[in-house]
């Protein structure tokens, strides 16, 4: 049994409209010293077998076909 | 080279080479540029102008046959602004003026399907908002490969979340449109997104920068790199197998940010503080500022580095194309920008003054202090090239039009009629778009009186007068692949036949004209055999252009799709509660049919659905017999003589007995006379069904001989079938399980 994770964040340069409306309510609310928010997805995925090479880049598929969109957004796999 | 180019260097380094066939300027557009300022242009100056002068913002291509809308245009006394501002502006009575307008926002949806139609209705909302109207509805056009195609299951979804998750966010209903399918739009999906606003007659607002010193203020979201030469790369290049490369960063929409932009921007106008005004879409800043400065007293200054970013590493000439959304640009007298800046601030809307209006004649920009602009604004936004472009008849064309659909196999007995109506019903572009609109808000603001799978939709303007607009979106590709000429004059007359179904009378015409590349002289000549039949249809049917979009650059590869000219009519109804729905709901009702039926199967659904043929010419187009018809189905609506009416158009007769027995619950007993394949299927224009009540019927028969029209009983409203006598009688239930499962089917 292993634990893969996936990260999946708007790329840089795409708009993330989510964020800046979190970014705007923190003075609202009392949080200062904060210039920017971006936000993500976080997907764990449990494995029937280890988390070797093959498995990871199995993984890496299926979050560039269904987890992301490659087209606005970057994806990171790593093994937990 | 470090630092920005300026002016001051691009006069010392006149030999610089510049990438301007990158951006999508050829040899002498480039030299046109350099003959206008005298030296070679800086990036930013390059930036404008080749922005400016693509094929997306200049209709270069397209100018010399857009000319004739105005100039066939009918003598009209409700056209209260006319083409050439961002919309028309069209009196509909007792002080009240609509603004609609449709676009196309085709290959940016192709790319990613979901941002590329939100955002596309969010452009069309922000033209309306520029006009200083209210929007109260939007409607929306769209083309995909065949229905059963893989991509197809990524772009359709995609697109009709974009549009609803958009358009559901702003509060604004979606009251219509048309959902096609075929292999021609494959690599080139069409969206076409309409808007409609509503204002009083003493706030029509035009865009322009006139007074000396007065503010020009950039308000809504901050600059990012969004859609970087998306205007010039992404709406006007075809796509090929670079197309993964070249994507720019996509656009993406903020709904919430829109609406505050709505209700901000509507202040702004009621308050009195906005001089022009300019949405901001492709083309972003560079539009902007030289269409403000071009429309007005002619010079304008603007500290580029003023402008708010999201990504301070932006170079001043991608400030310059970006096209963030939900951005406008206004222009402010100075006393006034106090009070424009807190109206945006109570509406957490940032904005910033960039500049101001100046005397001088020239758009004059300047970077940290230098100058990086300096340019005659009128040269970027009225002045870019204009082409008249070679025209062929394309090679196929003679051959197309000699394949007749004569040749194809007909049902030969009552079970294959039988059939037939069934395949009809659920192929999928006869099949119910349930699936689809079900994803809109089509009753938001509590003003919707029909919205689709109506003959059109009709919004409520005044609550106590009832008085209200119907609006169709209609388009046929097949028909304007066969004629061009008569195919964008059969898209009008459909167009107004079903605003005229909804008792509406017809006023105004918007256009979006979707076409492969103008480069391609076969395209070419069907562009202007399609504009022609256009523009002389309306003279005939007496209803102008308010405005319209071209797209051009509609094909991958080499192959253009079929022509698709999508007209939007827009009807007024003094009052809506006199409105016609489509639904057979009275049992007992006699069924009439209005207009002649030839046999005219070229490009008809019935060669599209069984052979998949595509050639012969379209049914004859009989302008005087749409208007003759619209004026039955009108008086029929306002003296309450029809208790339900449906246009014939795609899929003939029975399509329309199929689709309003569906919507009324109760079926249809019909007989026919001489050849019932004809009369089912036929697809002659000028033509409805409509079910008469009882008391009305002579009052019915002499507006009908009044008008010229002709009319044939076929049959009476009644049962739980759709029974054709000593033919066939098929259950409501079966009818309904093929209409309704196609599209669910195909997305599941």
């Amino acid at each position: 049994m292993a634990r893969v994770v996936v990260e999946v964040m708007l790329k840089p340069e795409i708009l993330d409209p989510q964020g800046q409306a979190i970014a705007r309510k923190l003075p609202q609310m009392g949080f200062e010293g904060v210039t920017a928010v971006r936000q993500g997805k976080r997907f764990e995925i449990e494995l029937a077998g280890p988390a070797d090479e093959a498995a990871v880049e199995r993984i890496r598929e299926l979050a560039g076909t269904l987890l992301a969109n490659p087209v606005i957004e970057d994806f990171e796999v790593r093994v937990d | 080279m470090s630092g920005t180019d300026n002016v001051a260097l691009a006069h010392r380094t006149p030999e610089q080479p510049q990438p301007y066939k990158e951006l999508g300027m050829n040899d002498e557009e480039y030299q046109k540029v350099r003959d206008i300022l005298g030296r070679r242009p800086t990036a930013s100056e390059l930036a404008i102008y080749s922005v400016m002068w693509s094929e997306h913002c200049s209709y270069k291509s397209s100018k010399i046959y857009l000319r004739q809308f105005g100039e066939k245009a009918p003598k009209t006394d409700k056209l209260l602004v006319g083409m050439g501002e961002n919309a028309g502006v069209v009196d509909v009575g007792q002080g009240w003026a609509v603004t609609f307008k449709v676009e196309s926002h085709n290959h940016p949806s192709f790319v990613e399907p979901y941002q590329g139609a939100a955002t596309g209705v969010g452009g069309i909302v922000r033209d309306i908002i520029s006009m200083g109207a209210r929007p109260v509805a939007v409607m929306d056009s769209l083309r995909f490969g065949a229905a059963d195609a893989p991509d197809t299951r990524r772009v359709l979804p995609g697109v009709v979340s974009g549009i609803g998750g958009y358009g559901n966010c702003l509060g604004l209903p979606n009251i219509g449109g048309e959902t096609v399918f075929d292999p021609c739009y494959q690599d080139n999906p069409l969206v076409n997104a309409l808007c409609i606003g509503v204002l009083r007659h003493e706030d029509i607002h035009k865009a322009s920068a006139s007074g000396t010193g007065n503010k020009v203020v950039l308000y809504g979201s901050y600059t990012g790199p969004d859609g970087i030469g998306g205007a010039s790369v992404l709406a006007s290049a075809s796509f090929d197998e670079e197309s993964q490369a070249k994507r720019p960063s996509v656009q993406v929409g903020d709904p919430f940010m829109e609406k505050l932009l709505i209700e901000c921007s509507l202040e702004l106008f009621q308050s009195g503080l906005v001089e022009g005004i300019q949405d901001l879409g492709a083309a972003g800043v560079s539009c902007a500022t030289t269409e403000l400065a071009a429309g007005g007293s002619g010079g304008m200054a603007v500290e580029l580095d003023r402008v708010p970013l999201r990504d301070p590493n932006l170079l001043p000439e991608e400030i310059l194309m970006s096209e963030s959304q939900e951005r406008m640009m206004a222009v402010v007298t100075p006393e006034n920008v106090e009070r424009f800046m807190a109206v945006c601030a109570r509406y957490e809307v940032p904005a910033t003054v960039i500049g101001e209006v100046t005397d001088t004649g020239r758009l004059v920009m300047t970077w940290h202090g230098e100058v990086i602009v300096d340019i005659p604004p009128r040269t970027a936004a009225h002045d870019g090239p204009v082409y008249e472009r070679p025209v062929a008849v394309p090679a196929d064309q003679a051959r197309l039009q000699a394949d007749t659909p004569g040749r194809l196999a007909r049902p030969s007995n009552r079970d294959e009629l039988r059939k037939t109506v069934l395949w009809l019903a659920g192929s999928p572009n006869l099949a119910s778009k349930e699936w689809i609109t079900s994803q809109y808000d089509r009753y938001v603001l509590g003003n919707t009186v029909l919205a689709q799978p109506e003959n059109a939709g009709v919004v409520r303007l005044d609550d106590e007068t009832g008085l209200g607009v119907a609006l169709a979106l209609d388009g046929n590709g097949r028909y304007t692949r066969l004629d061009p000429y008569a195919g964008a004059q059969l898209a009008l007359s459909e167009a107004y036949r079903n605003v005229a179904a909804t008792g509406a009378q017809p006023l105004a015409v918007t256009n979006c004209l979707n076409f492969g590349s103008p480069e391609d002289p076969g395209v070419m000549w069907q562009f202007s055999q399609a504009t022609a039949g256009l523009a002389d249809a309306c003279l005939a049917l007496g209803i102008p252009v308010t405005g319209g979009n071209v797209s051009f650059y509609n094909q991958t590869g080499s192959t253009p799709i079929n022509p698709t000219p999508v007209i939007g009519v827009l009807g007024v109804h003094a009052d809506v509660r006199r409105r016609t729905a489509m639904a057979f709901a009275a049992e007992g009702h006699k069924l009439v049919l209005l207009g002649t039926t030839r046999e005219e199967f070229g490009g008809s659904e019935w060669a599209h659905v069984m052979y998949g043929h595509l050639g012969g010419l379209p049914p004859r187009v009989d302008l005087p017999a749409e208007a003759a018809l619209g004026s039955v189905l009108i008086t029929a609506a306002q003296e309450g003589l029809v208790s339900g009416a449906h246009d014939l158009s795609d899929g003939g007769l029975s399509q329309a007995l199929v689709e309003a027995s569906l919507r009324g619950g109760l079926g249809v007993r019909v007989a026919l006379q001489e050849d019932p394949f004809t009369e089912l299927f036929s697809e002659s224009v000028a033509r409805a069904v409509v079910a008469v009540r009882p008391e009305a019927e002579a009052r019915f028969v002499d507006i009908c001989g009044q008008a010229g029209v002709p009319l044939t009983t076929i049959g009476v409203v009644g049962g739980d079938a759709f029974t054709l006598d000593g033919v066939f009688s098929i259950p409501l239930s079966e009818l309904r399980e093929a209409h309704t499962g196609t599209i669910p089917g195909l997305m599941a």
